[in-house]
């Protein structure tokens, strides 16, 4: 078990360190200059501009050697450091990220775990038996295949716009200001429904056909085999069958995670609803390159983390790992 | 085991080329039956077949203003305008072989170096395995639109082809993860230690004795790559990073949000994108499902 | 009387046809009898085995009735044979390396299989205890997962569950085919001790092994392509079979102290027939050295002495 999580840590702090790499190489690595990009938008005189720069590259650290640039994003970045973001000059990313953060867990937390759950039972109950199978197979494939913002578009239009029952864009109303009462909350639950509802329906398809396919193999498995020929009642059997078909389920969580992330993306930018999603696609368009790393960043660091937990979770519920005879996912 | 009976081992010897004629045989047999590969597969061909012969029939050029604003469709636009008064039908049918293309190129990319690092490390193992194992792991976790947002700053101008090999060269990990698994396991039978002890090489031990026992497993995993190049696409297109020079499915749907389609009510643009892709993809996804009861006697129904 | 199966009939469906894996088949055993059932592989030994037990599709019930203790088992159906399984019939399956479920503790497994049918884990507990004692593993591998146990443990782990009811029948399938020869002894010994200690009343023990069978076995069952070739005791089975396919199976068994280097070891020329469509008349007949025009109709399967039953018109004519 030592060596498991040995392992694992090597395989978390060297991917870590690579990925922040890269993200460090982001703005530096883009042609054109980010901060002349800043400065198009401030027409002035020559004098001002160059002072305006001067200032600019400070902030941002871009007037040193590139190797102390790296060493001193490591040391921002430890600190809770992610730099000044252009667009929204002179606000902090991290600043901005925290701001956006509770809109994405709102918004994913529910819908991978209500996802998940539901998503399992039903494939679990669907598998051999045959007229739901044949009806739930079908229809899951075409969730999990269906692209997030169409759907969200699709919801958009016929929820928002044609029955107008559902708001399509932002996080609460635009006449609101965030606060404890109940035309907040309830105006905040009226523009979470629909990117709930889009993200739920396409991880709930992945879900339930992941299980299906799992338990077809457990409940053809030998130890399933022999409780059957032993005369044990179905429940006990396809209990078994279940809770074996949820391990690889649980690993596939922390596989699908980066789709997982993408979607919440796109679903945001459909409903203009104010999570990371929504500020990286401000960011590009705007080629906000701070913003942009910042984003990024914190998504590597939240999919590491979420990746660490569901690989302690797995130790915990496969005791074949736990004996350190075979390995998980990584 | 000195007192057993070796009946049944040289029984199996002297029977091994008749099933391999056999097997063959068998599986077209079970394909043939098989209703959810007939199905997918039937879906898949309409839409490749729309592909091929859909532009033949375009009377435009997808991006011209030809015709009044808005139109729902209509005898002379089949599938309606755009805000623009664009041709959607024209946009629609080169659409889907911009997806055709992201499917094959950047599925096939992925599959293959999924297949490549997947046997390495599954052959191997040890301290190469560790590696590629790392390398596979940094790849599943950075945004991959990071790195695309480099490149899209580097090339104005961009295309399919760019597309398809950038994903191509970023969704391949779990392809490999997967193909690592089986070629681990295929490793230490007894025909693969066979053909080690009698001095094979360990490319040559891969490519003839463990890439034929996986071939039913590499189509599938083909398949579902080439499902996932689709998707990653649209969405890659849904959010500016897509190909600037042609039309494609995902880019209908970004522009048809960008200019109003929802509050105007043009459903016609962007619903056949989302559909095409929808059906595509799930036929492909259901048609993997037949092909794995066709190649697993344990899943076929009697 | 504990077994008495009748002309049993019992195909595997497939999409090309049925295969008829067992053809009126009628045998009996007694009470406290262990018997063999040998024979090639596909020859339906296995088949059988499921038949009385776990007659799942693509297994098809055709007729015939099998009768234990005097009463019919409902072997037709899925789930009144319920009441049936683990209780009076019981198995230990030809992979019981992978019978036990690999993420329960086997104790909590156990608990669950018994509570599902209605026993009480702590009234069984001291009686699991000591049949844990009896085959020489200690009882904290209850607290264990089956793979922290060897391939022997397991097995033996799997002899007491299966066998924890006191069933009246015990099927071993192939129970010994997985393990080292010293296991596999200790294992065969351990089924005897079992059978003595009238734990299980009779056992059918299938193996294509017949070493074991000679040292545990009180009589023998050959079967042959679906059907039954021959029966008798142990001893007569061994050294004077009757039917040609008994003999050619017993003759190729390496014979101790005979260095194989200088004698070739010799196999049954030709193949199962494939039972698509079987063969008319004997199903033998192909293979068989002493086939003759007779052949061509079924041998009926008689007993031509007592306690000895052959399914060959070369007996029958010479015992007529």
């Amino acid at each position: 078990m030592r060596r498991y999580f040995g392992r694992k840590i090597v395989v978390y702090l060297s991917t870590f360190f690579l990925a922040v790499t890269i993200d460090w190489a982001i703005p530096r690595f883009m042609p054109g200059n980010p901060i002349l990009n800043l400065l198009t938008r401030v027409a002035g005189r020559p004098e001002t501009v160059q002072h305006m720069y001067n200032y600019y590259s400070r902030i941002f650290g871009l007037d040193i050697p590139v190797w102390k640039q790296y060493i001193n994003f490591w040391i921002a970045l430890f600190h809770g450091d992610l730099g000044t973001s252009v667009l929204m000059f002179p606000q902090k990313v991290t600043a901005i990220i925290m701001r956006a953060v509770p809109y994405d867990i709102f918004l994913l937390v529910p819908a991978i775990l209500l996802s998940f759950y539901a998503g399992n039972k039903f494939g679990a109950f669907a598998a051999r038996t045959k007229w739901l199978d044949n009806t739930v197979l079908p229809l899951g494939y075409m969730l999990t295949a269906t692209p997030y913002m169409w759907l969200g578009i699709l919801l958009a239009w016929s929820l928002g716009i044609v029955a107008g029952i559902f708001p399509i864009a932002g996080a609460y109303g635009f006449n609101l200001q965030p606060s404890l009462s109940w035309v907040f909350i309830l105006s905040l639950l009226e523009h979470w429904f629909l990117p709930f509802v889009s993200l739920f329906l396409v991880y709930f398809g992945g879900w339930a056909i992941g299980m299906r396919n799992m338990i077809i193999y457990e409940l053809e498995a030998d130890y399933s085999h022999y409780l059957e020929a032993l005369g044990a009642p179905r429940s006990l059997v396809r209990k078994y069958a279940y809770r074996n078909a949820i391990l690889p389920q649980i690993t596939g969580l922390a596989l699908q995670l980066g789709v997982v992330v993408a979607g919440a993306l796109v679903t945001e930018v459909v409903f203009s609803y104010p999570g990371i999603g929504y500020w990286i696609l401000q960011a590009i368009q705007n080629q906000d390159y701070f913003l942009i790393q910042g984003c990024f960043l914190f998504i590597i660091i939240m999919v590491l983390i979420a990746n660490f937990i569901i690989d302690i979770v797995y130790v915990i519920v496969d005791p074949r790992t736990r004996l350190g005879m075979v390995g998980g996912s990584a | 085991m000195t007192e057993q009976i070796n009946i049944e081992k040289s029984e199996r010897m002297d029977k091994v080329p008749v099933k391999k004629q056999k097997k063959v045989n068998e599986f077209i047999y079970f394909a043939i039956r098989n209703n959810k590969l007939k199905i997918g597969l039937g879906i898949v061909l309409l839409f490749i077949l729309l592909a091929l012969i859909g532009p033949l029939f375009a009377k435009y050029d997808w991006n011209a203003y030809i015709g009044p604003m808005s139109q729902p469709p209509s005898r002379e636009f089949w599938f309606g305008t755009t805000t623009f008064g664009q041709d959607v039908y024209t946009q629609f049918v080169l659409g889907l072989r911009a997806t055709f293309l992201v499917g094959i190129i950047g599925g096939g990319l992925g599959t293959l170096i999924g297949i490549i690092i997947g046997f390495v490390a599954g052959y191997r193992g040890g301290i190469v395995d560790e590696v590629l194992n790392v390398l596979t792991n940094v790849v599943l976790v950075i945004p991959t639109f990071a790195l695309l947002l480099i490149v899209a700053a580097y090339l104005k101008v961009r295309g399919i082809m760019i597309e398809s090999i950038f994903i191509g060269l970023t969704a391949w990990p779990w392809a490999a993860r997967a193909i690592r698994a089986q070629t681990f396991s295929l490793r230490s039978r007894d025909f693969v230690d066979l053909a080690r002890m009698s001095g094979m090489k360990p490319l040559k031990i891969i490519f003839t004795e463990i890439a034929p026992n996986m071939m039913s497993y590499l189509l599938m995993t083909f398949i579902l790559q080439f499902g996932g190049a689709i998707l990653i696409a649209a969405t890659l297109d849904f959010i500016g990073l897509g190909p600037t020079n042609t039309i494609s499915l995902g880019l209908m749907m970004n522009y048809a949000v960008m200019w109003g389609a929802l509050q105007f009510g043009n459903w016609w643009w962007f619903v056949p994108p989302g559909f095409a892709i929808m059906a595509i993809v799930g036929s492909l996804y259901i048609m993997n499902v037949g092909l794995d009861e066709v190649f697993n006697p344990k899943l076929r129904e009697m | 009387m504990s077994l008495q199966t009748k002309n049993l009939r019992v195909y595997y469906q497939t999409l090309r046809g049925d295969v008829k894996a067992l053809d009126d088949v009628t045998f009996n055993i007694k009470d406290g009898e262990i018997m063999g059932l040998a024979g090639e592989s596909g020859c339906g030994k296995t088949t059988l085995a499921n038949s009385i037990i776990y007659l799942t599709p693509p297994m098809k019930y055709i007729d015939g009735s099998v009768e234990l203790d005097g009463e019919e088992l409902p072997i037709w159906d899925i789930d009144s044979m319920n009441t049936f399984r683990y209780k009076k019939v019981s198995i230990i399956p030809q992979y019981a390396m992978n019978a036990m479920n690999p993420t329960r503790k086997i104790g909590k497994m156990t608990e669950e299989l018994l509570v599902s049918k209605k026993i009480s884990y702590k009234k069984t507990k001291a009686e699991l205890d000591r049949r844990l004692d009896l085959v020489e593993l200690k009882n904290d591998i209850l607290g264990m997962y089956p793979i922290e146990l060897s391939g022997g443990m397991k097995q033996r782990m799997v002899l007491v569950l299966s066998t924890l009811l006191n069933p009246s029948l015990l099927i071993a399938d192939e129970i010994t085919s997985a393990l080292d020869v010293s296991t596999q002894k200790a294992v065969a010994e351990m089924l005897v001790e079992f059978r003595n200690r009238k734990i299980v009343k009779s056992m059918i023990v299938i193996t294509h092994d017949i070493s074991i069978l000679y040292q545990i076995a009180d009589s023998i069952l050959v079967m042959y392509a679906g059907k039954l070739a021959e029966k008798a005791s142990t001893e007569v089975i061994i050294h004077s079979p009757m039917h040609p396919y008994t003999r050619l199976l017993i003759s190729s068994l390496p014979k101790v102290g005979v260095k194989y280097s200088e004698k070739k070891l010799t196999g049954i020329k030709g193949n199962t027939p494939l039972l698509f469509n079987p063969p008319v008349g004997c199903r033998f007949k192909d293979r068989c050295p002493v086939a003759f025009d007779k052949c061509i109709k079924e041998p009926p399967f008689i007993e031509i002495e007592k306690g000895h039953f052959v399914a060959c018109w070369r007996e029958c004519e010479r015992n007529a």
